[in-house]
Formats: C-alpha cells, structure tokens, sequence
C-alpha cells in the first residue's frame, strides 16, 4: 500500500478536530490535577492520622493502577450507582484523578525543596501561619515546581489517546474511525504519531526554557 | 457461585498474560535502555545521534499511538506481528527510551575522578565500565528503573485493545456477559496494584543487596 497524499488531504480537517478536542481534554485535566494534586499534597501533610494515612493510600492506589482501567471504572461502574457522566466528564475526571497523584508529588517536593532555615526564621520574627507561606514558602517553593508541573502536563497530553477507549472523539479516535471507514490505516496512524511527536518536541524545548529560568527540583 | 469461580479463573488467565507481558516487556526494556544510554555517552557521533533520535520518538508519542502504529500500519509494510509480539516490543521500546535517560544520568553521575583512575590504571573500556562505573552506577538506577517497571505494568492494560487477551481484556469480557461492572473491575485493580507492590518490594530487596558493599564511598 502506497502513501497517499490526496487522502491525507481529506482526512486532515477531521484529525485537526480531533486534535482540538484533544488539546481541549488536556487543559481541563491539567487543571482537574493541579487542584486536586494540591488538595492530595496537603491532606497527606495533615497532622491528623485519620485523614493522612487513608490519602496515602488512596494515593498509592491509584498510582499502581492503569490509567484505562480506572477510566473503565468510571465509565461504566459509575452509571450502576446511579452516576452517569457524558464521556468528556468521564475522561477528564479519570484523566486529572490520575495525574493529581503525581502532581501531589511534585508539590510535596516542592514545599520540603524550601530550607528548614526559612520556616524557622519565619517564626523567629514572629511571622503568622498564613504570613508564613504567603510571603515566605510559596514565594520559594513553586518557581522549582513549574517546570516538573509541565512536565506533567506534556505526559497527560500524550495519554489523551487512551479516551477513545471511552468513545470521546479526541485524535486517536478520529483516526480510527476514518480508518476504519476507508480500510486506510498507514495515513491516519502515521500522522497521528506526527502530531504527537511534534507537539512533543515543541513542548521539550520549552520545558528546557522553563528549567534555565526556574531551576529545577533537587532529587 | 460456581459461575463466579469460572469468572474468576478467566481474569487469571489474563493476569497470567499481564504477568508475562511485563516480564518480557521489562527484560526488552532494561537491553535496550542500556544500548540506547550507553549510545547516547558514546564517542562516535552516529552512535550519539541514533540513539538520541530513538530516544525523543518514543518519549515523544505515547505507548498506545506507538502500539497501534506496530499492529495495524507495520503490516503493510510486510511486518506482520502476533498481538503479544507487538505488544512485548512497543512496551519495551517504550518504557526502554525512558530507561535510557536513567542509565545515562547515572553513570554521568559517577565521579569524574573514578574514570581518570581507571585510565591511570590503564583498564580497558570494557574492565572500566564492568568493574568500576557500573557497580557504583547500579543502584543509583535502581528505584527509577523500579518506576519504570511499574509505569511498565500499567501500560500493559492498553494492549487489551489490540485484542490481547490480558487482564483488562478479561475483565471487559466478564462485563460483557454478566452485566455486572463492580466485581470484575474491582477485582483487577486489585491485582494491579498487589503486582505494583511486589514489584516496588522486590527493587527494595535487589537495591539492599546491591548497595550492600557501598556503606561509606557514597
């Protein structure tokens, strides 16, 4: 079978929608994940074990499970009890559920990043809780998070495609769908990976800027 | 009950697949991490090159775009592969690009002076790298490289849908003919997570043993 440049004409304005919904998909999980990631970071910092110790593990559960089978959850476990999600909501709360368990990490890391020294000087000129962090950690703590953050955000980008298997009509299922209509798997799955590549390529090279102007996080 | 029980052998069927998918998959993953992080500190520039080219393709597309491009596009290029095939390999190029990053950052990370010993001790490559960079490189790559495992098994769930039958599969096939969605899904998320624990437990146990003898020159 022959690469066919007229047929990657036709195909492009319904792979460019589904890029579109895809780059869509992205930006709510990231935003899901950033939110909730934070909620996650500071609920395993708690002083109280009750809640703690069952975020841990919420945490580490679902860190050690695949993405696609928590999104099979959801999508079909959830209706059972009553809750029934359109796919979009589905994904993206699979999606930013997921990532949140990471960017939890990155935020712990982050805050631990800022020197024992400081919390204490914090409180040597009698500075308040709220003072404390408004003025002193987060001023610290979150340029080192920004480019681990985007990193985050690169992978989620990359993990769209795993929607289809929930029928939301993000790239990848663009792609299957006029493949399979037209018996033509080399232009669709090919430019599918090009896409991906170079929006990933064009991403490394930003995440390589935002590491020089905000440092990176000490392992 | 009886019903459950045959059920429940078939999700292990497919936890046997998973199992399987992740050893093969890791064991492609750990050479070819090696090749490629060894290839990209290499002095040749090809070498260099090729390796970096590997490694930006496969971290820069995702393991389920890589895994249909494997099964449904490679056939028509005359490459016709097994769905287990083109599962064990999209995986262990997949997670080996990642893998080689790790290998180069650690034994870049071995200090300078330990490579100039060696060449004072006049060493060959082969005597540096086996008796003096590697043993102290080694269990600097360990836990990432138990990440990866894990990323690795995870990933495994997407091969499901190029009708490998593996847990996944199962569990959706057990969805299909009972109607009841709970228990099967539950079930495996389960599994999932105790393999991803043995998996973490086990890389603790191997990086004890190898960082046995390093007390004291870290």
């Amino acid at each position: 079978m022959e690469w066919d440049w007229g047929f990657v004409a036709d195909i492009m304005p319904t792979l460019l929608q589904g890029l579109k919904l895809t780059l869509i998909v992205t930006l709510l999980s990231a935003v899901v994940a950033a939110v909730l990631g934070l909620g996650f970071a500071i609920a395993r910092r708690s002083a109280n074990r009750n809640v703690a110790r069952p975020v841990a593990f919420v945490v580490e559960f679902l860190r050690g499970t695949p993405l696609l089978v928590q999104l099979y959850f959801i999508f079909y476990v959830l209706p059972d009890a009553g809750i029934l999600l359109p796919p979009l909501v589905a994904g993206v709360i699979g999606m930013g559920l997921h990532y949140a368990t990471y960017t939890a990490e990155v935020y712990r890391a982050g805050i631990e990043n800022v020197p024992k020294g400081q919390w204490e000087a914090a409180r040597a000129t009698n500075l308040t809780m709220r003072q404390t962090w408004v003025h002193v950690v987060i001023p610290q703590a979150v340029p080192p998070m920004i480019p681990a953050l985007a990193n985050y955000l690169i992978a989620m980008f990359k993990e769209t495609p795993l929607l289809s298997a929930i029928t939301v009509l993000e790239l990848m299922n663009q792609a299957k769908s006029v493949a399979n209509s037209s018996y033509r798997y080399i232009e669709p799955m090919t430019l599918v990976g090009a896409f991906f590549l170079a929006m990933s390529l064009v991403s490394v090279v930003i995440l390589r800027w935002l590491e020089r102007r905000y440092g990176r996080l000490g392992k | 009950m009886a019903e459950w029980s045959g059920y429940l052998t078939l999700i292990l069927l497919g936890a046997l697949v998973t199992v399987q998918l992740t050893v093969m998959g890791s064991a492609l993953a750990l050479v070819v991490a090696f090749l490629a992080g060894l290839g990209r500190i290499a002095r040749w520039w090809p070498l260099r090159w090729l390796a970096t080219a590997y490694i930006e393709f496969f971290r820069g597309t995702s393991i389920f775009v890589q895994l249909f491009w494997v099964y449904f596009v490679l056939p028509f290029a005359g490459v016709t592969l097994s769905p287990l095939a083109a599962g064990v390999m999209a995986l262990g190029l997949n997670v080996g690009a990642y893998g080689a990053e790790v290998v180069r950052g650690a034994i870049l990370s071995v200090p300078k002076d330990q490579r100039e010993a060696t060449v004072a001790l006049n060493l060959t490559p082969y005597q540096r790298m086996r008796h003096v960079i590697l043993p102290q490189a080694l269990p600097l790559m360990l836990p990432t490289f138990g990440n990866n495992a894990i990323e690795l098994l995870k990933a495994t769930a997407v091969v499901s849908l190029i009708s490998l039958t593996d847990m996944t599969f199962q569990a959706q096939v057990v969805r299909a003919q009972t109607g009841s969605t709970l228990v099967p899904f539950l079930t495996i998320l389960a599994l999932y997570f105790l393999m991803a624990l043995a998996i973490s437990s086990g890389v603790r146990a191997l990086e004890r043993r190898l960082t046995a003898g390093l007390d004291g020159v870290r």
